[in-house]
């Protein structure tokens, strides 16, 4: 039994834990970086990330006719070639979860999640019933994913039973209809010795993902951050037998990004974890640069935006 | 009838205590006017043997005091002196033959040296450590270290100054010594362990052999817990052959101008750069 | 889908321009050597002949001394100190400009993976030359006296294992103190240092500053006992270092030497495990392990060593061995036959002695000369793996119980050029940098280097100190030391 449900076992477990050196972490993720990833692993790659994309419209200005476009858009990323895969899943406020829903079991998009965000996202500031009704609010409009925040404020105060029974009831409330991410916000979290802890306290509560950010607050998914989560989710499965998956969102925005996240999973939690049951990348504007470098590797030359759609 | 002087008996000094020699051995000193002084110890390799030993276990100690503690060893050597010059001064003039006013300036030379030393213990590292600006988030500094067990081979003449301008340095720096004393001039380096021994200088520090610098050369060079050289009272010839056989286990071997320098004690030390990441 | 495989990206070699045959660089000029010998010089990842280089003896030796000397005494001790500075940063971006041609060329020579040269050997080689440019009108603050002056003329010797970085370390403080050179690389590794010799005419260096002599161990003893050089300035195994400083007994010359070392890497258990599972294998793997301060020796804590011991190996399958001109390549060729032998000799008494190795699975090629990543566990102080300097990429793993027990393991060794800390107790680094007897103390790192780095050992690992300040000194003469 790794902890006993009680706060003090759970504060133990996780000041036991090995600290992170920040400057090693981020020399082992800019070393990793350099991989210089071409042709046909550059092709596997670019494919493998658009089937990763979480594709989000988190705006205070979202309509119906733009959740409807980007459902469009996540279906058929590029009309003019089928070959390309089909992403992810969608990833929008729950107000607009039906629409979603709906919209993509009509265009041919019915294997396509809907994730909604949920607990009072981006801040996490509500009370404990808000942020219930809230989840059961996203799962009865036909959410397939919830992405929850955590508690920072209770997080970097110290009250870690708090956090970890919050994320405990909403996977109550997901039950089999949702999986769960849970968002940390590691912006907010700012060491990487918190990151590496809200992963565990995460997991332990029940967690299907951990998240890096809301894509709200800076810095966001950074390379180091994304790295100790992996090590995080490996080490896990370790202790546990049960595999955890990663997202990475917000900052998320060229090809280049986008591999350098592949290679990080690759060489960091393993093979096993390249695919979008155990890996997503929360991005907008990254799907059109990978269209444009799958364009780039078909034809040889350099593509033009005009030749991808907006949404 | 006058009274009869009570002679004093010359031994070594090694590990804080006066033996004679383990071989039994002495060897005559005549004065400047060819009369009979004293019979100091000849010392053999085995006495070398035993002062290298109480030299490596007093050198942890040693270089571990605070560097304060050391200036203040030091400087209590210059108080003790000061208080005994005339008997160095009796000794440098039977010994050298010079007058009393020249061997009184030798005297308060070498003591103002131990002074001098004694300020140097707790400056090292401000003037030759640093701070070093690498390209990196890390912080990275270089310190000056301690050698080790340095063996000395005292200058002639002057016969006491000549002592003290080797010693000093070498102890300001942390190390522990083995000195061979000059073959032909070697009492006052006796009278000064006498200094020593009454100074707070925890034992083996200093250890002080009196005897043939042909003799005990060839062992120094080749003894392996021996880290560094001052050459001072050998030969030319005597070096180089010293050097030869100190190659194998890399000795730091130098010679130096008969004059106070901090490159004295910087050359018996080493320098070491520590490197850690600065970061949350 | 299988997963990830990495596609070759192999960097491209054209910009290499690898002539047929070089000469002796002297008086400023690409000469043929007296005799007309040449050696050849092979890629050792793929035993091609790369070229056939000059071969120096005793008489291009006193050539490329008198050299020295006439440029010494003419030229370079007359002009004024901010001029010679500015050659130097002449030199030095060039050598920024001509970077990634000198980055192929180290790798096809040298056989390490294109990416250390490409981002550590070249950068910092570029770096030595821009600090020291800026000290050469500084001297006299330099902390070495008022009025320093240069030895003279400096005869230097370096190894193969960072061609262009050694040169570096050697030729910039020789020539910032004012001191001109003549330089004999390794003789499986010249290229870089013809092509460094191009990069003086092109910042139209004075003839006779800098001299390359290629050659071998006996061009290398001829330079040392030539009997007009002022110092000795050497980078190698403690055997030749040793045989240098006899050879130098009865002369007025003074020496620094860069010898071996076995360094122990010290993990506590409070360590950064993950960063410290990085910092073994940057340790000991970095440059194939041919690094004279690799971090041989592990050292860890009783304690976590089962479960480090698990990670490190799952880290140690992620590396990547093969075509050094492959971007993704993380472990090259061993540089020679020579060296492979001895790799093998020495490890293979690990197996004998009853230490317990294991390698990941690696393809090696069939042609080159390879080594896989190897540790071996259950070593103790007397097998000769955890006393003697293997020099490839063969780590010796042994614990300890205390922090008093690991640092006198760690201190058990007639070496003393670095040793690496792993804690994230403050305190603890710092008590164990303070015990630690080295040179060089990589606290939470390793492998680190940088010309305002004093770098140099204690003991056995060689005299004196390369970089910054400290490093200095060993061009410029002393002033309370003789030479008779």
């Amino acid at each position: 039994m790794i902890i006993d449900g009680s706060e003090a076992s759970l504060k133990k477990f996780l000041s036991d834990l090995p600290p992170v050196d920040q400057v090693g972490a981020e020399a082992r993720a800019a070393m990793l970086s350099t991989r210089s990833i071409k042709t046909s692993s550059k092709a596997w790659a670019i494919d493998m990330a658009i089937s990763m994309v979480d594709l989000t419209t988190l705006e205070g200005a979202d309509t119906p006719g733009k959740v409807k476009a980007l459902c469009a858009k996540a279906v058929r990323p590029d009309p003019t070639d089928l070959t390309v895969p089909s992403v992810g899943a969608i990833c929008v406020y729950n107000d607009m979860v039906k629409i979603a829903r709906n919209e993509l079991d009509a265009i041919g998009g019915r294997d396509i999640p809907v994730a909604a965000v949920a607990t009072a996202f981006p801040s996490g500031r509500a009370n404990r019933a808000v942020k219930e009704l809230d989840t059961q609010d996203a799962i009865n409009a036909g959410a397939n994913e919830i992405d929850m925040v955590i508690d920072r404020g209770a997080f970097l105060s110290g009250r870690l039973g708090e956090v970890f029974e919050e994320i405990k009831i909403i996977k109550g409330l997901c039950g089999d209809k949702a999986h769960l991410k849970v968002i940390l916000e590691t912006g907010e979290l700012v060491t990487y010795d918190n990151v590496r802890k809200a992963s565990y306290l995460a997991m332990l509560a029940g967690a299907d993902f951990i998240k890096t950010s809301t894509g709200k607050v800076a810095p966001a998914a950074t390379a180091p951050v994304v790295l100790v989560m992996l090590e995080a989710v490996r080490d896990y499965y370790a202790l546990t037998g049960t595999k955890i998956g990663v997202k990475p969102a917000g900052g998320i925005r060229t090809t280049k990004d986008a591999i350098k996240q592949l290679v990080l999973v690759n060489e960091t939690a393993g093979p096993d974890w390249l695919n979008p049951s155990l890996f997503r990348i929360g991005a907008s504007a990254l799907l059109n640069d990978l269209l444009m470098q799958r364009m780039k590797l078909r034809t040889g030359h350099y593509a033009s935006a005009n030749y991808v759609t907006i949404d | 009838m006058s009274r009869l002087d009570v002679n004093k008996t010359y031994k070594l000094f090694i590990g804080g205590a006066f033996p004679r020699s383990e071989s039994g051995r002495v060897y005559e000193i005549k004065g400047a006017n060819k009369k009979f002084i004293a019979n100091p110890s000849l010392a053999s390799r085995k006495d070398l043997r035993d002062a290298v030993v109480a030299a490596k276990s007093a050198q942890p100690g040693w270089a571990n005091a605070t560097a304060f503690n050391r200036g203040q060893i030091l400087y209590r050597i210059a108080e003790i002196m000061e208080g005994r010059s005339e008997q160095f001064v009796d000794e440098i003039c039977a010994l050298e033959g010079v007058t009393a006013k020249a061997a009184k300036l030798q005297v308060e030379e070498a003591i103002d040296t131990w002074v001098w030393y004694s300020g140097w213990c707790d400056k090292l590292s401000s003037i030759t450590g640093s701070v070093n600006q690498v390209s990196g988030p890390f912080y990275n500094f270089t310190t000056p270290e301690s050698l080790g067990v340095v063996a000395i081979f005292a200058e002639s003449k002057p016969s006491l100054l000549g002592v003290v301008r080797t010693l000093a340095p070498v102890l300001a720096g942390g190390n522990t010594t083995v000195l061979v004393a000059s073959e032909n001039f070697p009492l006052p380096a006796i009278t000064l362990s006498e200094v020593l021994a009454t100074s707070d200088l925890p034992s083996g520090v200093v250890n002080i052999l009196t005897g043939k610098s042909a003799e005990l050369a060839p062992w120094v060079g080749s003894h392996m817990e021996i880290d560094g050289v001052d050459v001072a009272g050998l030969s030319k010839k005597q070096e180089e052959e010293l050097k030869l056989v100190g190659a194998d286990n890399l000795k730091r071997i130098f010679r130096f101008n008969p004059e106070n320098h901090p490159e004295r004690i910087l050359s018996f030390m080493e320098q070491k750069t520590v490197w850690h990441p600065i970061g949350i | 889908m299988s997963g990830f495989e990495y596609a070759s990206a192999p960097e491209s070699n054209a910009i290499a321009n690898i002539a047929n045959s070089y000469g002796l660089f002297i008086n400023g000029k690409f000469v043929d050597p007296k005799k007309g010998k040449t050696f050849n010089t092979i890629n050792p990842a793929t035993e091609e002949l790369l070229s056939k280089i000059g071969y120096a003896d005793k008489l291009d030796i006193d050539l490329a001394v008198k050299s020295a000397r006439l440029a010494f005494t003419k030229v370079w001790s007359k002009m004024p100190a901010k001029e010679r500075g500015k050659y130097l940063y002449r030199i030095a971006r060039i050598m920024q400009e001509r970077a990634r041609e000198f980055a192929v060329v180290e790798t096809l020579d040298n056989g390490k993976p294109i990416r250390e040269s490409r981002d550590t050997d070249i950068p910092l080689a570029a770096a030595h030359f821009f600090y020291h440019a800026g000290w050469a009108d500084k001297l006299e603050y330099a902390g070495v006296g008022s009025k320093p002056k240069p030895v003279g003329v400096v005869g230097q010797i370096i190894p193969w294992n960072f061609p262009l970085l050694m040169l570096a370390w050697k030729i910039a403080p020789a020539l910032a103190a004012g001191n001109t050179v003549v330089l004999k690389p390794a003789e499986t590794t010249p290229l870089t240092a013809l092509l460094f010799a191009q990069v003086c005419q092109q910042a139209r260096l004075p003839e006779g500053v800098v001299n390359i002599v290629t050659g071998d161990g006996i061009t290398g003893a001829a330079l040392v006992n030539h009997p007009d050089i002022n110092k000795v300035a050497f980078t190698g195994s403690t055997e030749v270092g040793k045989a240098i400083a006899r050879s130098i007994s009865a002369t007025k010359k003074s020496a620094t030497l860069e010898l071996g070392g076995k360094a122990a890497n010290l993990v506590f258990d409070d360590a950064a495990i993950d960063e410290a599972v990085e910092g073994i294998v940057n340790g000991i793997f970095f440059n194939q392990g041919h690094v004279c301060c690799a971090g041989s020796r592990l050292l860890l804590q009783e304690n976590i060593a089962d479960e480090l011991l698990e990670k490190l190996k799952k880290r140690m399958s992620l590396i990547r061995v093969g075509d050094p001109m492959d971007k993704n390549t993380d472990l090259g060729a061993i540089n020679s036959k020579e060296q492979l032998n001895r790799i093998h000799e020495i490890s293979n008494t690990g197996d004998a002695e009853g230490a317990k190795r294991w390698s990941p699975e690696c393809k090696l090629p069939s042609k080159g000369f390879w080594y896989p990543p190897t540790i071996f566990t259950g070593v103790s102080q007397s097998h000769r793996i955890a006393r003697e300097e293997i020099f490839g990429p063969v780590l010796s793993v042994l614990t300890f119980r205390t922090p008093a027990e690991g640092i006198e393991k760690a201190n058990n060794t007639m070496y003393g050029l670095s040793a690496g800390i792993w804690s994230d107790k403050g305190s603890k680094v710092l008590w164990a940098a303070k015990q630690l007897k080295a040179g060089v103390i990589w606290s939470n790192t390793f492998n680190k280097f940088d010309p305002a780095s004093p770098f140099g050992g204690y003991k056995e690992s060689g005299w004196g100190r390369e970089g910054g300040r400290h490093g200095l000194a060993g061009y410029l003469t002393s002033e309370a030391r003789v030479s008779k």
